[in-house]
C-alpha cells in the first residue's frame, strides 16, 4: 500500500488508521532520514493538518497542554512557565533550525530513542501523553508510553494527540543540559534535565531525570529526595552521583563509553542543580 | 482531505508551480526534478547536512525531509529566488563560497535570519548557520558574509594588467556559485536515459553468486539492464598508479570491503522507484582481515602482495639508534588514528552520454585524465572515444582523485546505448570510496643537551585497505616528512602500507603526513620539556634553515619554517600569558592550555613526473584563451592560473576567457593533488603565457617593454606612444585553430629516491606553524578550540584571500581530526554519526602569510592546500597536555578518551 493522505481532523485521520496500518507522518524529521529513497513508503497519514494536535494551550486545572504536532521552534518561542526552561533548552538544540521548525514534540516521543532530547525535561515535568484511537483516548503518564528502545505502549490504531504538563509540576525552575561530540546538530552523549521548586528558602520539590544512558531516559528519585530540605548553596553538594550511577545502565557506543557515561551524568547532574540553585539564591 | 491525483500546486519564488502528484516524496526531489531548480543541493536525505534548505513561508527547513504534499499551497523559497542580492554580493566579497555546494543552504538560511535581524552579531549567524555543514571553508568567511550582508559595497573593480598577482580578487567563478546556476556533478543529465544503482556489499569479505538476473529484470518494468562484471569488455582493473591498479569497477567472484559493488542496475529515468528489494545475489562471508596488525600473518589480498605488505618506504640517514643511546634528552612514544572520511558535501555524481563515437563522462572529478585513461582501459575503448568533463565540484579533498561512478556510467552508455545518470547516496560514498589511512605509530627522539635535535626513529603502519589507491605515496611521502621541518642528523624512518579488508584507504590532504605529524609534535613538546626549553623555542633553535638538508640528503630551495615560526613569537607570548592569568583567575575545572605545531610539505608527486601543460590562444578576432586544465574544486585554481597568465601576458584579468577543464578541449594539467596545482600549473601558465606575449610581439614587431591593450575589438598593442591594432584575420590558422597559441609544459625536477630514502623528492616545500588556544572541561573531558594562529610560507600569495581561505578551511578539517572525527564501517556511514565540525565548533583563526620567494615556483609561489591541516591537530593535543597534563595517543579526542586521559594523569576526582 502507498499513499498520502493529509485529513482535517483528528476523526477523520482516525477513521482512516482503523481501516489498516499506517504510517504516520508529523515533521518526519526522523522518519525521512530513516527512507533511502525519494520517497516516504507505505500509506501515509499526514498529521500536520490536524487542529486537535497544533498548539499550547492551558490545560485543566492550571496544567498545560502541548499538541502532538507542536514544532520545537514554537516550544522554544512559547512563553511557558520557568519550570518548562528546561523544555525549552531542549527545543533550541534539537538540531539545527531546520529541524526544529519542522520536528515535533509528538514525533520526538513516538520515535522513542534513548536519546530523544525532549523526554528528559519532560519527565520532569511529571508529563502524561493523551493516546487517540478508536476506543476513545486514555492518558498514559509519559514513563509508562516509553516501553524501550524504539518502542512505545502507542496501538497501531492511536493517534498521540498532546503531551499534559500537571499544574504541580509546573512549579519552579527548569534546566536541560546537553553533552555532545560538536556543537550542532549532535545526538546525546548524555543529556541532564533539572527542575527545583523553592518554598521557604529550601528545596521543596525535586525532579531529575537524565537521557541516552539507559534504554529510556530516567527518573532519579533516591537522587531527587535527598535534595528536598536543602538550602540553595547545599544543593549541589548533595548529589549523590554514586546513586546518578546507580540508577542508570549506560552502554558503550560510537559517541562514548558507558563507564564515561556514567561518571558524566553525576557531573552534569550536579552542574544542573547547581545552576537552578544558583538562580534561586540569586533572587 | 487533499485528493491524490490532483498535481500538488505551491508558489515557488513567487511564481505558481505544479509538481508532480506524489506528495510523500522528498520536496528536494520534486524542486530539482520536476522544476529543474537544481539549485537545491542534496547532500545527505538525512537533515543531516543542510544544503538542501529552502525557506517554507519563510521557515528554513531542509526540503529533503519536507513531503510535498507539506507545501502545497505554501511559498517555497530557493537559492534561485528573489532577495538575495545583498548577501550574494557579502558571499563575493568574503570568499564565503569555496566549492559552493553548501552555498544554496547557507544562503537560505542566512536569509531567514536577516529577515528577522537585519544586522546580526557573528553568535547569532553561527547559531542560525548550525544546521549547515561545509567542508571547505572553516565557517569564518560564511558568517563574516552574513553579518555583513547588509553593506551595500560597489562591487571593487579588477587589478589593473600586471596588478592581478598578489591582489585578493574574487573567485572567477564565483558567481554561478550564489546563484544556484553553477552545475555539480547531480545536476545536469539527458532525458531519456537510465539511473544507475549500485548492488553493494554488505560484508567486509565474501564470495557472491547471482540467481536469474534475466529472470529479475524481466520481472521489473523499468529495470532496463543489469550489468556485472562479466559485462565489462576490458580490463576490469583500476588505480590511482598504475603499476598498481588492483580495484575492479565490479567485483569478479569476490568481494574485498564492505561497499564493494558488483552489479549495477539501470532503471528508467522516469521518476518510476528505482528499488534493489529482491535483487538476486548470495553471499558467502569470508574470514576478513579487519585489523592491520593482524595482516602480516594473513593470507595475502593480492596475489603477488605477501603478507599483505603493498608498499614499505624508509628513510635512512647517519645512526639513529646509535644517537638515541647517546641522546642527553630523548622522548618515546606512540600515537593511532582512525579512518577519516572526507566528507564533501556532494557525494559522488554525474551523467553520460554519447556524442557520435564518443563517450562523454561528466561528473565530479579531481582528475580527469586519469579518468579517461582508466574508463578507456576497463571499456576497451581508445582515449580519444572517452571524453571527461568535469562538472563543478563540491569538494574533493583528495577522494575523487580516484575513479568512481566513472567507468559504470560508460558501461551503461556502451551496453544500452542511451543517455546515463547516476548519485551516490551518501551511504554508498561513505562506504565505497577512499579515507585517509588509519595509522599506528611509534616513534623515539632525541636531544643533546643544549636541546639540538640529534635523531628520530620513526615507524608507521599505515592501514590502506582492500586495494592499492594512493597507498604507496603515503608509504613514500611519510618517511621523507617524518623529520618535520627539524634538523635531525640521524633518521631511521619507515611506513608500511598494509592490505586489510577495510575501506580503501587513499589520497586526503596530506597523504599521510598529518598522522605522522601527530607523533612528531606531540614528542617533541615532551622532549622541549625534558630539554627544559621553551616549546616554541625549542622547535625555533632545531628549524631548518636555509643550507641544511633534509633527512633525504636535500637542500631545499626556500626554506620558510624559520619565519613563520618567528610570526608566530608575539602571538606565543600574548598566548601564554593570558593562559597563565586565566589559570590564576579560574578554580579548577575549566583549564586553559596553549601549544604549538609546525609543518613542512613537498608539493607534486613524491620523485615523480607529474607535468603540467597550459595553453592560451588567441583568436582571429584578437581574443585570449585560457586552456586551463585543473580542476577547480573550490580551492580557487581557476582563478589563481588566470591570475599568473595574466600578468605574465601583461593584460587584465579579466581579458581572459576560461575554457576548461575537458579533456577534448584542455591539455593534461594532471590531477589536482599534492598542493601542486599553483606551483605545477601555475608555472606552465607562466610559461605559456609568456610564449604567447613574446609570439605577439614578434607579430607586432614591438619590444618587451610593449603594453597588450585587448579590447572588444580586437588586440592593441602600445609602444612609446604608438597604438596598433594587430591584424590577425590573415593569419593561418595553427594547430589548435587560434591565429596564435602557446602551449608549455612544466614538470618539477626531483631526484629519485634511492633505498635509503636519499634523493630530492619534491622541488618545492611550503612550510607552516600553528598555535591553538584550548579551554578544556577537565570534568567531562571535553574541548574547545578558542584561537588557531597560523603562519605559512606561501611563497608568494598569488591570492591572498584564497591562501586565508585556503588555511581556514584545512584547520577545519584539523580539528575534526584531532577531536571528532572516526569512520567506523557500518557504523558511522551518515553524517550523523560521522561528526564534522560545524560553525561553533571553529575557533577565531588568524592567517598569516609569510612569503619567503621559491626559486622554482611561478613567481615565487609554493602549494598550500594540503599544509594547513598538517599542524592543527598536533597544535590542539599540544595545548589539551599543557592544560591538563594528559598526554593522548589516540585521535580523535572524543570526550570518553581525554576523561581517561585526565584520569591517567592524575587529574581524576
Ligand atoms: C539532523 C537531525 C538532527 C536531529 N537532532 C536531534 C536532537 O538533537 N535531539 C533529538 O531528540 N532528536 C533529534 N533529531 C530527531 C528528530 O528531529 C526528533 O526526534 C523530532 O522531534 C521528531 O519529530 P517529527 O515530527 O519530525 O517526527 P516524524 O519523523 O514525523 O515521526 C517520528 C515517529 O513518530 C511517529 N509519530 C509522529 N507523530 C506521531 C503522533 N502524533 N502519533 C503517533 N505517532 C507519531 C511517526 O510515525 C514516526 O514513527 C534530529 C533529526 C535530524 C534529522
Ligand atoms: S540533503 Fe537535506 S539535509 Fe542533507
Ligand atoms: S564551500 Fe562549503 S562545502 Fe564547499
Amino acid at each position: 500500500m502507498s499513499g498520502y493522505v493529509r485529513p482535517a481532523s483528528l476523526t477523520e485521520a482516525l477513521g482512516l488508521l482503523a481501516r489498516g496500518p499506517h504510517v504516520l507522518l508529523a515533521g518526519g524529521t526522523d522518519l525521512y532520514p530513516a527512507t533511502e529513497g525519494p520517497r516516504l513508503d507505505g500509506a501515509v497519514i499526514d498529521l500536520s493538518g490536524l487542529p486537535e494536535l497544533a498548539g499550547i494551550a492551558a490545560g485543566p486545572r492550571g496544567g498545560l497542554v502541548i499538541g502532538a504536532c507542536t514544532s520545537w521552534a514554537a516550544i522554544a518561542a512559547a512563553g511557558l512557565p520557568a519550570a518548562c526552561d528546561g523544555l525549552r533548552a531542549a527545543a533550541a538544540v534539537v538540531g539545527g533550525r531546520q529541524i526544529q521548525n519542522a520536528g515535533t514534540i509528538g514525533g520526538n516521543l513516538c520515535n522513542a530513542s534513548p536519546a530523544a532530547d525532549g523526554v528528559p525535561p519532560l519527565l520532569t515535568l511529571a508529563a502524561e501523553v493523551v493516546l487517540a484511537g478508536p476506543r476513545g483516548s486514555r492518558r498514559l503518564p509519559l514513563e509508562a508510553f516509553l516501553a524501550g528502545p524504539r518502542l512505545t505502549r502507542r496501538a497501531p490504531d492511536e493517534i498521540l494527540t498532546a503531551v499534559h504538563l500537571p499544574a504541580a509540576a509546573l512549579a519552579g525552575r527548569g534546566v536541560f543540559l546537553k553533552l555532545g561530540a560538536r556543537a550542532h546538530l549532535v545526538i546525546s552523549i548524555v543529556m541532564v534535565a533539572a527542575r527545583l521548586a523553592f518554598a521557604g528558602g529550601r528545596v521543596a520539590a525535586a525532579a531529575l531525570a537524565v537521557g541516552a544512558c539507559s534504554p529510556v531516559a530516567r527518573r532519579l528519585p533516591a537522587v531527587e529526595a535527598a535534595l528536598v530540605g536543602a538550602l540553595p548553596e547545599e544543593a549541589a553538594g548533595r548529589v549523590d552521583r554514586a546513586a546518578v550511577t546507580a540508577a542508570l545502565a549506560p552502554l558503550d557506543d560510537v559517541r562514548a563509553s558507558a563507564a564515561y557515561r556514567a561518571e558524566a551524568a553525576g557531573e552534569l547532574v550536579a552542574r544542573a542543580v547547581a545552576g537552578l540553585a544558583r538562580a534561586e539564591a540569586g533572587r | 482531505m487533499t485528493g491524490l491525483a490532483v498535481a500538488p500546486s505551491l508558489v515557488v519564488n513567487g511564481r505558481p508551480a505544479t509538481l508532480r502528484p506524489d506528495r510523500a516524496r522528498r520536496l528536494s526531489e520534486a524542486l530539482r526534478e520536476d522544476l529543474g531548480l537544481t539549485g537545491t543541493k542534496t547532500g545527505c536525505d538525512a537533515g543531516d547536512c543542510g544544503a538542501c534548505t529552502v525557506l517554507l513561508d519563510g521557515a528554513p527547513v531542509c526540503a529533503c525531509l519536507t513531503p510535498v504534499g507539506r507545501a502545497e499551497g505554501r511559498a517555497v523559497t530557493t537559492v534561485e529566488g528573489p532577495g538575495l542580492a545583498g548577501l550574494r554580493a557579502s558571499f563575493l566579497r568574503h570568499g564565503a563560497a569555496q566549492c559552493g555546494i553548501c552555498t544554496p543552504g547557507m544562503l537560505m538560511a542566512a536569509a531567514a535570519l536577516l529577515a528577522e535581524v537585519p544586522r546580526p552579531e557573528a553568535a547569532a549567524v553561527r547559531a542560525a548557520l548550525g544546521g549547515v555543514l561545509c567542508r571547505c571553508t572553516g565557517y569564518g568567511p560564511i558568517v563574516a558574509a552574513v553579518v555583513d550582508a547588509w553593506r551595500e559595497a560597489p562591487p571593487a573593480p579588477g587589478p589593473a594588467a600586471g596588478a592581478a598577482v598578489g591582489a585578493a580578487v574574487a573567485r572567477v567563478d564565483g558567481v554561478p556559485r550564489l546563484t544556484g546556476a553553477a552545475l555539480y556533478g547531480a545536476d545536469l543529465w539527458k532525458p531519456g536515459g537510465v539511473v544507475l544503482k549500485a548492488v553493494r556489499s554488505p560484508h567486509p569479505r565474501a564470495a557472491f553468486a547471482f540467481g536469474d538476473l534475466a529472470g529479475w529484470a524481466a520481472a521489473r518494468a523499468n529495470v532496463a539492464c543489469v550489468l556485472t562484471a562479466d559485462d565489462i569488455p576490458g580490463e576490469n582493473r583500476f588505480g590511482a598508479i598504475p603499476a598498481y591498479a588492483d580495484q575492479p569497477a565490479l567485483a569478479e567472484r569476490e568481494v574485498r570491503h564492505r561497499g564493494e559493488a558488483v552489479a549495477l542496475v539501470a532503471f528508467e529515468d522516469d521518476g518510476s522507484p528505482a528499488s534493489l528489494a529482491g535483487f538476486p545475489v548470495a553471499w558467502t562471508p569470508l574470514p576478513a582481515i579487519l585489523d592491520p596488525a593482524a595482516a602480516a600473518s594473513a593470507p595475502p589480498l593480492h596475489p603477488r602482495r605477501p603478507a599483505n605488505l603493498l608498499v614499505e618506504g624508509r628513510v635512512r640517514r647517519g645512526d639513529a639508534a646509535a644517537a638515541l643511546a647517546v641522546a642527553a634528552h630523548a622522548a618515546a612514544g606512540a600515537m593511532r588514528t582512525g579512518f577519516v572520511e572526507h566528507a564533501p558535501i556532494e557525494p559522488e555524481a554525474g551523467a553520460a552520454w554519447m556524442e557520435g563515437a564518443v563517450l562523454v563522462i561528466r561528473a565530479t572529478t579531481q582528475a580527469p585524465v586519469m579518468d579517461r585513461d582508466e574508463t578507456a582501459r576497463i571499456l576497451a575503448l581508445s582515449r580519444e572515444q572517452v571524453r571527461i568533463i568535469p562538472s563543478a565540484v563540491g569538494g574533493g579533498f583528495g577522494t575523487k582523485l580516484d575513479v568512481s561512478l566513472q567507468p559504470l556510467l560508460g558501461l551503461a552508455v556502451l551496453k544500452l546505448d542511451r543517455p546515463a545518470r547516476m548519485t551516490f547516496t551518501r551511504r554508498e560514498s561513505m562506504q565505497a570510496t577512499t579515507k585517509r589511512h588509519p595509522a599506528a605509530m611509534t616513534a623515539r627522539i632525541g636531544c643533546d643537551a643544549s636541546g639540538r635535535l640529534a635523531a628520530l626513529e620513526f615507524d608507521g603502519q599505515f592501514d590502506t585497505g582492500a586495494y592499492a589507491s594512493w597507498g604507496p605515496t603515503v608509504a613514500n611521502r611519510v618517511p621523507v616528512h617524518a623529520t618535520g621541518p627539524y634538523r635531525i642528523p640521524a633518521v631511521a624512518a619507515r611506513a608500511r602500507a598494509v592490505h586489510t579488508n577495510n575501506p580503501v584507504a587513499g589520497a586526503f590532504r596530506g597523504f599521510g603526513v598529518p598522522q605522522a605529524t601527530l607523533l612528531l609534535e606531540t614528542l617533541i613538546d615532551r622532549l622541549a620539556a625534558a630539554a627544559g626549553i621553551d616549546r616554541l623555542a625549542f622547535r625555533r633553535l632545531n628549524a631548518l634553515a636555509p643550507g641544511d638538508a633534509t633527512a633525504t640528503g636535500q637542500l631545499p630551495g626556500a626554506v620558510g619554517i624559520g619565519a613563520c615560526l618567528a610570526a608566530l613569537q608575539p602571538r606565543w607570548d600574548r598566548a601564554q600569558a593570558e593562559a597563565a592569568a586565566v589559570r590564576a583567575a579560574a578554580g579548577p575545572g575549566l583549564l586553559r592550555g596553549v601549544g604549538v605545531a609546525a609543518c613542512w610539505y613537498g608539493c607534486g608527486n613524491t620523485a615523480l613526473p607529474n607535468p603540467s601543460t597550459v595553453r592560451i590562444g588567441l583568436t582571429h578576432a584578437g581574443a585570449i584563451v585560457l586552456h586551463q586544465g585543473a580542476t577547480e574544486i573550490g580551492q580557487g585554481s581557476d582563478t589563481v592560473i588566470a591570475q599568473i597568465a595574466a600578468d605574465a601576458l601583461g593584460v587584465p584579468l579579466a581579458a581572459l576567457a576560461l575554457v576548461g577543464p575537458d579533456t577534448a578541449l584542455t591539455p593534461d594539467a594532471g590531477k589536482t593533488s599534492a598542493s601542486r596545482q599553483t606551483f605545477v600549473t601555475g608555472r606552465a601558465a607562466l610559461a605559456a603565457a609568456r610564449a604567447l606575449r613574446a609570439a605577439v610581439l614578434r607579430l607586432a614587431n614591438a619590444g618587451e617593454g610593449a603594453t597588450l591593450l585587448p579590447g572588444a575589438d580586437g588586440l592593441r598593442v602600445a609602444e612609446d606612444g604608438r597604438v596598433a591594432l594587430l591584424d590577425l584575420a590573415g593569419l593561418q590558422p595553427d594547430a589548435a585553430g587560434y591565429a596564435l597559441s602557446a602551449t608549455e609544459t612544466y614538470d618539477p625536477p626531483t631526484a629519485a629516491l634511492d633505498a635509503d630514502g636519499q634523493g630530492a623528492p619534491y622541488a618545492v616545500y611550503g612550510w607552516g606553524a600553528q598555535i591553538a588556544e584550548v579551554a578544556v572541561d577537565a570534568a567531562l573531558g571535553t574541548v574547545r578550540v578558542l584561537r588557531v594562529t597560523a603562519a605559512h610560507d606561501v611563497g608568494r600569495a598569488i591570492n591572498p584571500a584564497l591562501a586565508r581561505g585556503q588555511i581556514e578551511g584545512g584547520i577545519a578539517q584539523g580539528l575534526g581530526l584531532a577531536l571528532m572525527e572516526e569512520y567506523l564501517p557500518g557504523r558511522t556511514e551518515n553524517l550523523h554519526d560521522y561528526l564534522i565540525p560545524t560553525t561553533d565548533d571553529m575557533p577565531e583563526v588568524e592567517a598569516i602569510l609569510v612569503e619567503v620567494p621559491d626559486p622554482e615556483g611561478p613567481m615565487g609561489a609554493k602549494g598550500l592546500g594540503e599544509h594547513a591541516l598538517i599542524p592543527t591537530a598536533p597544535a590542539i593535543l599540544n595545548a589539551i597536555r599543557d592544560a591538563t597534563g594528559a598526554t593522548l595517543a589516540e585521535v580523535p579526542v572524543l570526550p570518553h578518551r581525554l576523561r581517561a586521559a585526565i584520569r591517567a594523569a592524575g587529574g581524576g576526582r
